[in-house]
């Protein structure tokens, strides 16, 4: 044990809460060290002696460790390494693990040398927004944008997929209290009694929050037994839950906290098991905020060096970490914490050197301690400078005029490794506003505080102002019982145990101290207080201009350590008070979190759903390769045993398809497509206000084609409707708007038409679907129903019959996309791949295919069927020449707004089918149909070619279809089409969109 | 106005920066003005500058109800593009797309506008279709563009998802190099310095209450910081145009939605380019101070609040972790609402109103950053002569009524799906 | 997250539901003489509110029933929910509108 105490030279041989029989090994830039278990990586930092430990980010100004929490600015380092790589990382919130590896950042070569420094010495130059006012000539932001890039920034980027896993994790409670430390602990106790749901949550690994980190006694004992009888008491009830290293970082609408978990980052790597961090929803009916406060720096030159610290902080590190931060300190002070923080260092063995303190009375009752410690105290006095590149040796002390605005007396000089600093407490707020609560300055602590009640949201303890711990213990007690009065709880009782806390005298506000030289308000962004009268100079006044153009508070640490300083110097230099010139908002999350738990398990492949039909498996045993359809799979092409992927085998595979089906028979999947049951008395004439074409006279046993508008007039979608009886219909839709169809119709029943008697329910999932195509396929359908008369006359085009195959229900709608005689066969799914295979061993003797997308898009192209391409919500059923589906005898959905001018304007693009006068060239789709190919731009368009289809196997070359200006049809027979994105422009003949028996002899027969 | 230089910078420099004047006034309002800009964003500055500049008109107001560039202007993800396929926007925006090139020279203010390129990615054969049919469109219409395949992409950006385990892998994209980013709260600081010079009264702290009428016009303008008489009126106020229009009874084709951005920590460079990803709603660039600067769609709901919820976050990140996987154990540090003026087709309504001597700019949906000069160079023109500009002729508000609808996605009537 | 309470299902996430707007449009009715107006205003104005707004949500990963939904949009505070034909301004009176 002696080995490792030896090493940490700045530990204390007793005290603290860390276990001194675990020592923990970890590096820092490669250098080995050991900590203890408890420590966090800054304690055991301090523990060895190390106090550079980053650069700051605009003038690389050599920096330590400032706090001892998570409004760290300074002590920025990159955790880990590899895929698991975390830059940025707050080595104040770091707990030590075995193998730790942390490295310093934004310097080069090395944390000593770093050859930016330089940028100290150019200041002078790179005061608040410099950059806007220069950098403007040749040759442009975007050369001097390279460099000023590689400047800028802290750590370095991830390259690796995160090998970790995240999880989310959803909660409801009747009151979330948010902080373990008094005021939640308290709140907790009272309302765990009174019967309530309870969750608390912390972001510390254990309760306690600044009970931890001081001196405190309560009942005459140190708090730690108070906390540890607390939490076994609320351990042991049901109705409380603990969440420990669980960050609450923003209070949404609805009283909804969001906070993360983390499970495994005080391991070396997750346990198999584990993930790495979870992310919680909590639904609470009430919240307790007890989010305790953050002490403030002062602002006077050189603020900054490696050895200055938080008053809090130097108390955490000596109490709870049994670490001195330096031997001989000095403590700079406009309020009571100057004191406590004086006696627990000279407790520990630090030489206090003397308290500064701004103010003109020092507290009387520090007085006793004072004198039996020896510590001087100076009165009216601040700090002035300090000194010490890498780390602080000395510090300059002088005392303050009575206007506060000059140095009277001579300023002297006096030798510290350690300047404590504190200016005073400000509550955090940051929940409370995410709430929508608007802060408040309160003059007697010289802060913001929460005001008016937000939400069902109550701040309590340090949060809300309130810094004796009594006041904090009892507040919580408080709050906890009006949220059980108001839920209908009994109320608990909680005897408040006695504190030994000294009368706090008022803070005198001290926000910087008069004098030359770099006086930081914000440590990471080094914003100084020269930038912020600079900006007040300029005129950038608004505390949001200001911020914006000197970056205050815009680092990682979003400003807790210097938002308030920096509005109050702007406040003086405006001679306003404070609570005019207002705060920047407060914005979630509270503390940076990881990208990786908001996103869960929906990574990688499970990105979005995959859905695939019922058939799937067989198209993927069957050499289908497959292609995306919003979230479907479905099959493009099948290839043959003894092909492999490539074009030409694409090529011939898909002809090959188009073929059979054309001259043979073939069988498709369409079970993508959407499926929607209707049912209803009124169902026809719903049929009739959605449909743009009459559906009162359709027959039970047919089927008819429709397209829906939307209420402007335009094309929404297509499909065909069944009547399966004299109250049920059948409807499909296209498959990528199946679900937009449902709502839509949805909303029309249940918002504009209630009284019809219609119900609508999705059933695309219940049926799988596949179209028997080809002229071959009715002798297919026959010998699969040989029981039933299958002949054109008995079920004739656009017939609907309801049978069973093989004892499978089957609903069967002689439909074609195809343009040949087409059955298209919807079971139930469960039955989709036994059907599907018994279709194709009965079609053998028919030499009959599985065809995928390819083959059925080129056959509907050749049809001149219009699909998502042509149906791209711009569209008027005239453009698609649809314009005979349009009843004039009847109102249907969008049959008011279709008749606006534009919709009707002759020269709209219409749909025409086009062919290459070559008749081989490949036209793309997306391709733009202009008048001259050889026009320099801007070129007027005359259209675009929306499908194509690189070979009509059936016509023996190239079709498209498009869309050409009205006025251009009529006069003009020849159009070129140009793609400048790859260089080709080729001549077409506009001709009519169906290329294949216009007649539509071949799906009648 | 002093000049903005190095050479000032210098000088400046030997002085502590005392001698630095004030980047415009701060100036009480007089009586009554030629012309009243409402919204000291982005797009008011740049028609009160252009109307001083191009038309010279100097007897202008701007009134800001907080502080100038706080809204939209402030709080975007600061994408500069004009890759647009509909006539009515794409000359429009590549025009605004010609004025962003010299904007920082013009206005003596470093906007830090970075030509990086935008890329949209593409992931299935429609979506090539697609971006084919736009690029095309774009370079006909004499706007830069390319279509890369994957291989090309792989190179520019290997830090996309290209491995096995990904849902919509990537099959192409279409890259417009002169896009890019630019330094958003500079470009309002920058236009009201510019405005300012020229003799253009900026009042910040000032809302407007209400509007005097006589006949079809407005004569007054009354505001927090009292009344105005005014010439003409212009309307500049993104979010709050149904709010603003309501206290004259006018009612727009704009509903008001939140759309969230977030940003990570500082990192060094790791992303070079504006990046949007095709199979979720997402976009991502890097700021020159270091952090990832993320965006997606909007919360869907009607709203006036400058925040938003957490479930479009996730929506988003999980698209970004999609495209990126990397970025898993980045942070976050801020996320943000601003309010959208979303139209009824997705484009921006730019023209007169019908009220004889108000004009309206709004309903610039999530694209009004990119449009700023080209929106304040239009509207001066529509204002000064009381007729649209050729590029904004398409943009009026008649367009819904006559069935002109400019929709880039054809998403119809529904102002939260564009 | 906004927390909806679904008059069939209770209180749900809004994750859980549509947005569909504004719910103060009436359509005009079928049959009507084409008042381009009214069809106008129907499809494309609206109010768009600063404070109360009475909007039309969709049920979808649940019941699929439209709920109306009275709500602040400058504090996205839900004061009300119900059915599509429930007039919730007049329920909740006393509200002043435009907040």
């Amino acid at each position: 044990m002696f080995r490792f105490q030896s090493r940490q030279q700045q530990r204390l041989d007793d005290g603290g809460q860390i276990n001194r029989l675990a020592p923990i090994n970890f590096t820092f830039d490669g250098k080995k060290f050991i900590g203890f278990e408890g420590d966090t990586l800054a304690s055991a930092l301090l523990a060895n002696g190390v106090r550079l430990v980053g650069r700051s980010f605009k003038y690389h100004r050599p920096r330590g460790i400032y706090s001892a929490g998570i409004e760290e600015p300074n002590a920025l380092v990159a955790l880990r390494s590899g895929d698991r790589h975390e830059p940025n990382t707050r080595a104040t919130a770091i707990e030590l693990f075995p193998g730790l590896e942390a490295k310093s950042q934004n310097r080069w070569p090395n944390l000593l040398l770093d050859y930016l420094q330089i940028n100290n010495l150019l200041s002078p130059f790179l005061s608040a927004g410099f950059y806007y006012k220069t950098f403007m000539g040749l040759p442009g932001w975007h050369f001097y944008e390279y460099f000023i890039r590689k400047a800028a920034g802290m750590g370095d980027g991830t390259k690796f997929k995160d090998p970790d896993k995240y999880d989310k994790k959803h909660v409801h409670c009747d009151i979330l209290i948010v902080g373990g430390g008094p005021t939640g602990i308290s709140a907790a106790v009272t309302a765990g009694r009174a019967g309530a749901r309870v969750i608390l949550v912390d972001n510390h690994p254990k309760l306690g929050g600044q009970l931890n980190g001081e001196r405190y006694f309560l009942d005459k004992k140190p708090a730690h037994h108070w906390v540890e009888q607390c939490v076994e008491e609320l351990d042991g009830l049901e109705n409380v839950t603990i969440a420990t290293r669980t960050s609450a970082f923003g209070y949404y609408d609805s009283d909804v906290v969001n906070a993360i978990e983390s499970v495994s980052d005080h391991l070396p790597e997750p346990l198999g098991y584990q993930c790495r961090q979870r992310l919680w929803q909590i639904r609470a009916k009430k919240v307790i905020l007890a989010t305790g406060a953050t002490e403030r720096p002062i602002v006077f030159s050189n603020n900054d060096r490696p050895g200055i610290m938080l008053a809090s902080a130097a108390r955490r590190y000596v109490n709870q970490y049994a670490v001195k931060p330096g031997k001989k300190a000095v403590i700079f002070t406009n309020n009571d914490d100057g004191y406590k923080t004086a006696f627990d260092l000279a407790r520990s063995g630090i030489e206090v050197v003397a308290v500064v303190d701004s103010r003109k009375n020092i507290p009387e009752h520090f007085e006793k301690e004072l004198n039996e410690k020896d510590i001087e105290v100076i009165a009216s006095s601040v700090v002035i400078d300090t000194y010490g590149y890498f780390g602080l040796n000395s510090v300059k002390i002088g005392t303050l005029s009575h206007n506060g605005k000059t140095i009277e007396s001579n300023p002297y000089i006096v030798s510290a490794d350690l300047l404590a600093v504190s200016g005073g407490w400000s509550p955090n707020v940051h929940l409370y506003c995410h709430s929508g609560g608007k802060p408040v300055y309160n003059d007697s602590i010289e802060a913001f505080v929460p005001g008016e009640l937000s939400q069902n949201g109550h701040s309590a303890g340090a949060s809300r102002g309130s810094f004796s711990l009594t006041d904090c213990l009892q507040e919580g007690h408080n709050i906890a019982n009006t949220m059980a009065e108001a839920l209908d709880l009994e109320v608990a009782e909680q005897i408040i145990p006695e504190t030994n806390e000294n009368t706090i005298v008022p803070i005198e506000a001290l926000w910087r101290v008069p004098g030359k030289g770099k006086k930081f308000v914000d440590l990471q962004d080094d914003v100084t207080e020269s930038d912020i009268t600079l900006a007040h100079r300029e005129g950038y006044v608004s505390v949001e201009h200001l911020k914006r153009y000197t970056t205050l508070g815009m680092g990682t640490d979003q400003g807790k350590t210097s938002n308030l300083n920096g509005q109050a110097i702007m406040a003086q230099e405006k001679s306003e008070p404070i609570e005019k010139i207002g705060t920047t908002t407060f914005r979630p999350p509270y503390t940076p979190i990881a990208l990786g738990p908001l996103a869960g398990r929906d990574i990688g492949l499970s990105y979005k759903h995959t859905r695939r039909s019922a058939m799937h498996n067989w198209h993927k045993q069957h050499g289908a390769i497959f292609v995306e359809a919003g979230q479907w799979l479905r099959p493009q092409y099948y290839l043959n045993e003894m092909e492999q992927p490539s074009k030409e085998n694409m090529d011939k595979a898909i002809s090959r398809e188009v073929q059979t089906v054309r001259t043979s028979v073939g069988l498709v999947d369409v079970s993508t497509l959407g499926k929607i049951d209707i049912q209803g008395k009124d169902s026809a004439e719903f049929l009739n206000r959605v449909y743009t074409n009459g559906w009162t006279k359709l027959p039970i046993g047919k089927a008819r084609y429709g397209i829906m508008l939307r209420e402007d007039g335009l094309v929404f979608d297509d499909g065909t409707t069944s009547r399966l009886d004299e109250c049920h219909y059948f409807m499909t839709t296209t498959t990528s708007n199946a679900a937009a169809v449902l709502s839509h119709m949805e909303y029309y029943l249940q918002v504009q038409w209630p009284k019809l008697d219609v119900k609508v329910t999705s059933v695309t999932e219940q049926w799988a679907a596949m179209a028997l195509a080809g002229p071959k396929s009715r002798n297919v359908l026959s010998k699969l129903l040989p029981t039933i008369n299958v002949d054109n006359e008995s079920f004739p085009f656009m017939g609907v019959r309801e049978v069973d195959i093989e004892g499978v229900p089957a609903r069967i709608f002689r439909i074609s996309f195809s343009g040949e005689l087409s059955y298209e066969i919807n079971v139930p799914a469960d039955f989709g791949e036994f059907i599907w295979q018994r279709i194709l061993e009965v079609g053998k003797a028919y030499s009959i295919r599985p065809y995928g997308t390819e083959a059925m898009g080129i056959m509907r192209i050749e049809k001149g069927h219009v699909a998502g391409p042509e149906l791209d919500g711009r569209t008027t059923a005239t453009d698609l020449g649809l314009q005979k589906l349009l009843s004039s005898k009847k109102d249907f959905i969008g049959s008011k707004m279709m008749h606006r001018e534009g919709l009707k304007d002759e020269n709209r693009p219409r749909l025409v089918g086009l062919v290459p006068v070559d008749k081989k060239s490949r036209v793309k789709s997306g391709a733009i149909l202009v008048k001259d190919p050889t026009l320099a731009p801007p070129v007027p368009k005359l259209g675009h070619v929306s499908s194509s289809a690189y070979l009509s196997p059936t016509l023996g070359h190239p079709i498209s279809l498009g869309f050409v200006s009205g006025n251009i049809i009529e006069t003009t027979k020849k159009i070129w089409a140009v793609s400048p994105l790859h260089n080709e422009s080729h001549e077409l003949e506009i001709t009519d969109p169906v290329f294949y028996d216009q007649k539509s002899e071949r799906l009648h027969d | 106005m002093a000049k903005y230089s190095i050479f000032n910078i210098i000088k400046n420099a030997f002085n502590e920066d005392k001698n630095w004047a004030r980047a415009w006034r701060d100036p009480e309002p007089k009586k009554s003005y030629d012309v009243i800009i409402i919204g000291a964003g982005g797009h008011g500055l740049a028609s009160a500058f252009y109307l001083a500049k191009n038309h010279g008109i100097r007897n202008i107001a701007v009134l800001e109800k907080g502080y100038l560039g706080g809204g939209n202007t402030g709080r975007n993800t600061t994408i500069v593009r004009s890759n647009y396929m509909l006539d009515e926007n794409a000359h429009f925006y590549e025009k605004s797309l010609q004025l962003w090139e010299q904007l920082s020279s013009e206005l003596n203010y470093n906007v830090m506008f970075s030509q990086r390129g935008v890329l949209n990615l593409a992931h299935t054969d429609s979506q090539i279709d697609a971006i084919t049919r736009r690029g095309n469109t774009m370079r006909l219409n004499g706007i830069d563009a390319e279509l890369l395949d994957e291989k090309q992409i792989r190179k520019l950006m290997p830090y996309l998802d290209f491995s096995n385990d990904v849902r919509f892998p990537i099959k192409g994209g279409l890259l417009q190099r002169r896009g890019g980013t630019a330094r958003h709260d500079a470009v309002a600081w920058g236009l009201a310095r510019a405005a300012d010079s020229l003799g253009v009264d900026i009042i910040q702290n000032c809302e407007v209450i209400g509007f005097e009428e006589t006949g079809n016009k407005i004569t007054v303008v009354k505001t927090s910081r009292g009344n105005f008489n005014c010439g003409k009126v212009g309307f500049a106020v993104a979010g709050n145009t149904g709010h603003l229009a309501s206290l004259i009874n006018l009612k727009l084709p704009i509903e008001s939605h939140v759309l969230q951005a977030f940003v990570s920590e500082p990192l060094k460079p790791m992303i070079d380019h504006v990046v949007t990803f095709g199979a979720g709603h997402f976009y991502i660039s890097q700021s020159d101070k270091g952090g990832l600067v993320f965006g997606g769609d909007i919360d869907m709901y009607n709203s006036y609040a400058q925040k938003g919820n957490l479930p479009l976050i996730e929506e988003v990140v999980t698209a970004g972790l999609a495209m990126i996987p990397s970025l898993s154990r980045l942070r976050i540090t801020r996320h943000w609402g601003g309010v959208m003026d979303m139209s009824m087709d997705g484009s921006p309504i730019i023209g007169k109103s019908p009220i004889d001597n108000l004009y309206l700019n709004c309903g610039w949906c999530y694209g009004g950053f990119k449009a700023t000069p080209g929106s304040g160079w239009v509207f001066a023109h529509t204002i000064a002569n009381d007729e649209p500009h050729s590029l904004n002729k398409g943009l009026n508000l008649e367009r819904f009524k006559k069935g002109r609808m400019v929709d880039e996605r054809g998403a119809g009537p529904f102002p939260n799906r564009h | 997250m906004l927390i909806i309470n679904c008059p069939l299902c209770g209180p749900r996430d809004h994750a859980e539901f549509t947005y569909v707007g504004d719910a103060t449009k009436n359509r005009p009715k079928n049959g009507d003489s084409s008042n381009d107006n009214a069809w106008y205003d129907f499809v494309y104005l609206r109010d768009n509110p600063k404070g109360l707004h009475e909007e039309l949500w969709q049920h979808s990963f649940g019941c699929r029933c439209f709920v109306k939904v009275l709500r602040n949009t400058l504090t996205h505070e839900i004061i009300a929910t119900g059915m599509p034909k429930d007039n919730l301004i007049l329920k909740e009176k006393g509200l002043e509108l435009n907040v």
